[in-house]
């Protein structure tokens, strides 16, 4: 096992990659070098030094603390989106998978519906309806992440209702219940994990970008697509405070992609 | 033909399907619009006036039906915050969008294809390798960041372009696409990096089959064998991504129409979200979802023109 994972060249870097980011973001829950959102009006827009890592913004708040805790801001989004989307998308694909019939065909053609549309955009309809913030963005996202995952495991519940394993436990009066959620789903967890991975990767993308646009997460919530907006019309004095900003997104996605692609090879 | 005609009628009952969602969406909003327009002062009588006015007052599918049929007329309502037709307020950002896109999708092809076969035929070169590392980063980078590390590179320092000066293409047709190169590039990179791995592997799944190796004893050169046999075969994989992609290209271009102020629909969109004005909102977003599903359905024409196999 632990061979396989360091032979897993792409696994071991983007688990290192992640494992990073998540301690950064932990870290950033309980300590940053300054308030992320305390103003110092003697340092706006300060360049790179040894008191301020990273610099400062327009409004001289430290860069460094507002990256950490919007990494955190960004984390918890995606935990959450991931956690709406894995928790309806198995139970739906555990019942269509398993039992099939009329349900599934219909269930499934809605999902090829949704699947066939572009995130971002269904998304801007739930925050247009709902309004923007970080638990309608959350719940957007979750909800929009049902489908591709309900798909996946329809597949798993599918291939694997009619194995040895499933028909022994059914033989020995096993309910159906409890052979989905105690016999199936455990031998699903490959393929779940790098769903997960893949589900994280697509949700990070999808928070940068909303929050970019200045509909996805609000002040005072600090979030890395914001910051990377407010960055734009400095771009020309602090490139700095774009490139550093959107080092940090791209590094999230980097990780979250080669974890997932390592976990598929390892699968 | 038959099944053209089965995934033409699958088109129309998406089409529908979605309409229908984003009909129902508009309408669960808190809040209601006659009152909205008439303030808190209104008198009963006049809500009443007005709600029959705007034809509130029938039944959810009879009104959905209207709906559909003016939208697909082209009439498409009143913008609330400026009181003007919708139409006319989408008639000159349609084309912007969509030339953005296209020309983005353009890149991908350019860029994607040669590249994707160039690192599969030397896939064990030093550089190959080079190619799938920086290829792997580059997926990584969300086309917003993309497009403010071009503005940085092309707009400020070396002063190709002029960040924010949009040329309409009423002014100058040549401007216009001069100044969407470097959105279209944005929205191209990460797109075309994922196309360059999902070519290289699938070449590389092809070249091991057995009519390879078969044409490989005819006396085929590996440039025969890659262009004539494998190419056509890698390609069927690419092409369902390719549609994919030029859908999710559509949405795309919402954000980076923002970094490069670029006054498409996605700008619009945004605005009109920000300043809640759902007429203008619906009909956007039901514009693109209509393209989207368009473009699915060609892709799958195409699919069949390549691939004669499926059915």
């Amino acid at each position: 096992m632990k061979k396989r994972f360091m032979k897993n060249r792409r696994l071991f870097i983007g688990a290192v990659i992640t494992g990073i980011m998540v301690l950064l973001a932990v870290a950033g829950v309980f300590f940053t070098p300054y308030d992320p959102n305390a103003m110092d009006t003697s340092a706006k827009l300060a360049g790179i030094s040894l008191k301020h890592l990273m610099g400062c913004d327009n409004f001289g708040r430290d860069i460094l603390s507002r990256i950490l805790s919007g990494l955190g801001t960004t984390m918890l989004v995606a935990l959450g989106t991931v956690f709406i989307g894995v928790f309806f998308g198995t139970i739906i694909g555990a019942f269509t998978g398993y039992y099939g019939g009329i349900p599934d065909e219909v269930l499934m053609r809605f999902n090829d519906a949704v699947l066939a549309f572009p995130s971002l955009l269904l998304a801007l309809v739930f925050i247009s309806v709902m309004g923007a913030g970080k638990l309608n963005v959350t719940i957007a996202l979750g909800i929009l992440f049902i489908p591709s995952y309900a798909r996946i495991m329809r597949g798993e519940f599918l291939r694997c209702k009619n194995l040895d394993y499933v028909r022994s436990a059914r033989l020995m009066g096993a309910s159906d219940i409890r052979i989905m959620f105690v016999h199936i789903l455990p031998n699903t967890v490959q393929v779940m994990l790098s769903t997960i991975a893949i589900g994280f990767n697509n949700a990070v993308l999808a928070e940068a970008g909303m929050s970019y646009l200045g509909i996805g997460v609000q002040p005072p919530d600090s979030s890395l697509g914001r910051m990377l907006s407010e960055a734009q019309s400095y771009l020309f004095i602090r490139p700095g405070y774009a490139v550093c900003t959107g080092t940090a997104i791209v590094l999230l996605i980097l990780g979250f992609a080669m974890l997932s692609e390592g976990l598929e090879k390892n699968a | 033909m038959k099944y053209i005609g089965r995934k033409a009628l699958i088109m129309l009952v998406t089409v529908l399907i979605v309409t229908m969602l984003v009909f129902l969406a508009f309408r669960v909003i808190p809040g209601d619009p006659v009152l909205n327009m008439l303030g808190t002062s209104a008198t009963p009588e006049k809500v009443e006036q007005l709600r029959e006015q705007m034809g509130l007052n029938r039944p959810l599918p009879v009104r959905y039906i209207e709906w559909l049929r003016d939208f697909f007329f082209g009439d498409m309502g009143k913008s609330y915050t400026y009181g003007i037709p919708v139409r006319s307020m989408l008639a000159d950002k349609v084309p912007i969008t969509i030339t953005l896109t296209l020309l983005a999708f353009v890149f991908v092809v350019a860029i994607s294809i040669p590249l994707g076969i160039f690192t599969a035929k030397h896939e064990d070169k030093w550089y190959s390798k080079a190619i799938d590392v920086l290829n792997q980063i580059t997926m990584s980078i969300p086309s917003f960041f993309v497009g403010m590390l071009l503005t940085y590179l092309f707009g400020l320092i070396l002063k190709w372009f002029k960040p924010g000066g949009f040329v309409n293409y009423k002014v100058s047709p040549v401007g216009f696409i001069l100044y969407l190169i470097y959105p279209a590039i944005a929205i191209a990179l990460p797109k075309a990096a994922m196309t360059v791995k999902l070519l290289k592997s699938s070449v590389l799944k092809e070249g091991k089959l057995d009519y390879v190796r078969t044409a490989y004893s005819r006396g085929n050169s590996t440039d025969e064998v890659l262009y004539k046999h494998v190419f056509k075969n890698a390609l069927i994989p690419v092409i369902t991504f390719l549609g994919m992609t030029l859908a999710d290209m559509v949405a795309g271009s919402i954000i980076v129409e923002q970094v490069f102020s670029i006054p498409g629909l996605g700008r619009l969109l945004i605005t009109s979200i920000s300043t809640r004005d759902y007429p203008v909102a619906q009909s956007i977003i039901a514009i693109i979802a209509c393209l989207v599903i368009m473009i699915n359905f060609l892709v799958d024409v195409l699919y069949k023109m390549v691939d004669p196999r499926i059915r």
